[in-house]
């Protein structure tokens, strides 16, 4: 295949997001504006926001969750951009990744100068039941969810395949969530903004307030081994391994990088992005790995002109435990198969070689689905930048990736960043 | 028989007759369960019925405790969990089903690989009656 290039550079000069949990008082509408002025404040020199010339916005099903569809024009007028072309990305969970490559390539074409890309997702409208049902949407509704798959289910399936390849534990996919847990207690945005040691005292003082026997956990394994404290949903995998409902939304300002320096004196460019898209999880010959998100990492880099050893952070999809180290191998850290003790060897925290998901990722930050691509860059945008406080990595953050994943691989989409 | 559309309309009609039906490209001889109406691989426009075995085996699976609204009205809950996975058939190709004959109350990994036999479950009544693919051990 043809090297592809963009047709001029382009960089990030702002990222902000909403706080994101359960907001039963906020719509999309609400969030976005947040995640807009959260991003118009991250802008070094100031953003006259009539600069901005066009929006992408990712948003799986609005439709479904919400009774709202069209809602890409609404974002526009809600922070006062209308007339400007507003257009909405549907792409599953990788809606606003997908959206940040249509921001990428529309500014890499010529067509504009400043692109607004974004996401949104507001989840916890509905009923539980009903959400699991939205979501199963993402998947073949004609022969893959009437065979009793859930999105817990399809993961759960790969981490089967996984396991049996490659002798994997669960304590391995337990070691993922306490790791996300213990950055995202350190991320005042996040869904969970508290560790799992955290979470187990707050269980404890609970059944100690309302007089219940205090439960006996050594550590935070116990807990997690615990059928009451951390349910089954779809074998093997737990309550706490599946990232939770989230409402949400991100906010990512793309300028041409000759204009770059009219925002701030510390852009970060795209050096690479790639995307690609497969069939469903039956249709596919291994099912302990991503294709898409192998095809869209390789072309990345090969556009990128870097390895996966030059990469110093990145932030990859783990809707599930299992994701995150199916991930960590597509995206080419660790050689298929090895994801799984790299875990467990610590090599993904944030003092590892390899940090992984820093801002907490889509299991402790919360995923709405539709939002958290773009949510990817924003952390990006802070980790190479140095402003990521607390959960700042140790070292210089010259080039960084994301991985965002529709569905169980139908899509995926991977972006590298370069601070120059 | 022959005549009917590759879909999934023709695909359900096969299964509520207890017949896995596969759809085969005649130009370069892939075989597609569920049917395709043209050739992912070859981009081949004709296409032909043939019924497979139904033996295949287990590739990756997973034991349900929280089911879609469907399953829940067929009688499964946390309690009663169900086994869902995908099949590779003895003539390749892999598709989604439930799965019966194991114990989805004790779950093991090692469990892939298990030989497995087509089933067909029936559920619903009168005009809502549907044949559900499923494998069993």
């Amino acid at each position: 295949m043809t090297k592809r290039k963009l047709g001029r550079g382009v960089a990030v000069v702002g990222a902000g997001m909403s706080k994101f949990g359960a907001f039963p008082e906020k719509t999309t509408r609400d969030l976005f504006v947040e995640a807009f002025k959260d991003m118009r404040a991250s802008v070094d020199k100031g953003l006259d926001a009539n600069d901005i010339e066009a929006l992408y916005i990712g948003n799986y099903s609005s439709d479904l969750f919400e009774r709202q569809g069209h809602t890409a024009p609404i974002m526009a007028d809600w922070i006062g951009l209308t007339p400007r072309p507003a257009t909405r990305v549907e792409d599953a969970c990788a809606s606003s990744g997908v959206a940040l490559r249509q921001g990428l390539l529309a500014v890499a074409s010529g067509a504009y100068d400043v692109v607004l890309v974004g996401g949104i997702e507001v989840m916890n409208k509905l009923p539980i039941a009903e959400v699991t049902e939205a979501l199963a949407t993402a998947g073949d509704m004609l022969y893959e969810i009437p065979a009793g798959f859930t999105f817990p289910g399809f993961y759960a399936a790969m981490a089967t395949a996984y396991m049996h390849r490659y002798g994997a534990t669960p304590e391995a996919l337990m070691q993922v969530a306490l790791k996300n847990h213990d950055n995202g207690a350190l991320n005042e945005k996040a869904q969970f903004n508290s560790t799992i040691a955290a979470v187990m005292e707050g269980k404890r003082r609970s059944a100690e307030k309302k007089g219940r026997p205090i439960p006996t956990w050594a550590n935070e394994m116990e807990f997690l081994h615990d059928d009451r404290a951390n349910p089954m949903i779809a074998w093997p995998l737990r309550l706490f391994d599946c990232s939770p409902v989230t409402d949400g939304a991100t906010a990512v300002l793309l300028v041409s990088e000759e204009i770059a320096r009219q925002y701030t004196d510390d852009p970060i460019t795209i050096i690479g992005s790639g995307q690609a898209s497969d069939g469903a999880l039956h249709d596919r010959p291994d099912l302990t790995s991503i294709g898409a998100a192998k095809k869209a990492s390789q072309m990345a880099y090969e556009m990128a002109g870097v390895t996966a050893n030059d990469i110093k952070v990145a932030e990859v999809h783990d809707c599930f435990t299992i994701a995150e180290i199916i991930a960590t191998e597509d995206i080419g850290f660790f050689e298929p198969g090895k994801g799984h003790e790299a875990a467990e060897e610590g090599l993904t925290t944030r003092h590892g070689p390899k940090p992984i998901n820093t801002s907490g990722g889509l299991k402790s930050k919360g995923h709405p689905v539709g939002a958290s691509g773009a949510g990817q860059a924003v952390e990006i945008f802070k980790q190479m930048r140095g402003k990521a406080g607390e959960r700042q990595v140790d070292r210089d953050v010259d080039l960084a990736l994301t991985h965002n994943v529709g569905g169980t691989g139908q899509t995926a989409v991977v972006h590298i960043y370069e601070r120059k | 028989m022959t005549e009917r559309a590759f879909s999934e309309h023709s695909f359900q009609t096969f299964l509520s007759e207890h017949k896995l039906m596969a759809a085969k490209c005649e130009g370069c001889g892939a075989l597609f369960v569920p049917p395709r109406p043209m050739c992912p691989d070859c981009h081949g426009e004709e296409m032909a019925w043939v019924e497979v075995s139904g033996k295949g085996k287990l590739a990756a699976f997973t034991a349900v405790y929280i089911g879609p609204n469907a399953m829940i009205a067929a009688g499964y809950d946390r309690k009663n969990p169900y086994m869902t996975g995908v099949v590779q058939l003895d003539e390749g190709p892999l598709i989604s089903a439930q799965i019966l004959g194991l114990d989805a109350a004790q779950p093991e990994v090692g469990s892939i690989g298990t030989p497995l036999k087509v089933a067909f479950i029936e559920r619903g009544e009168e005009e809502a009656q549907r044949t559900f693919l499923a494998f069993e051990a």
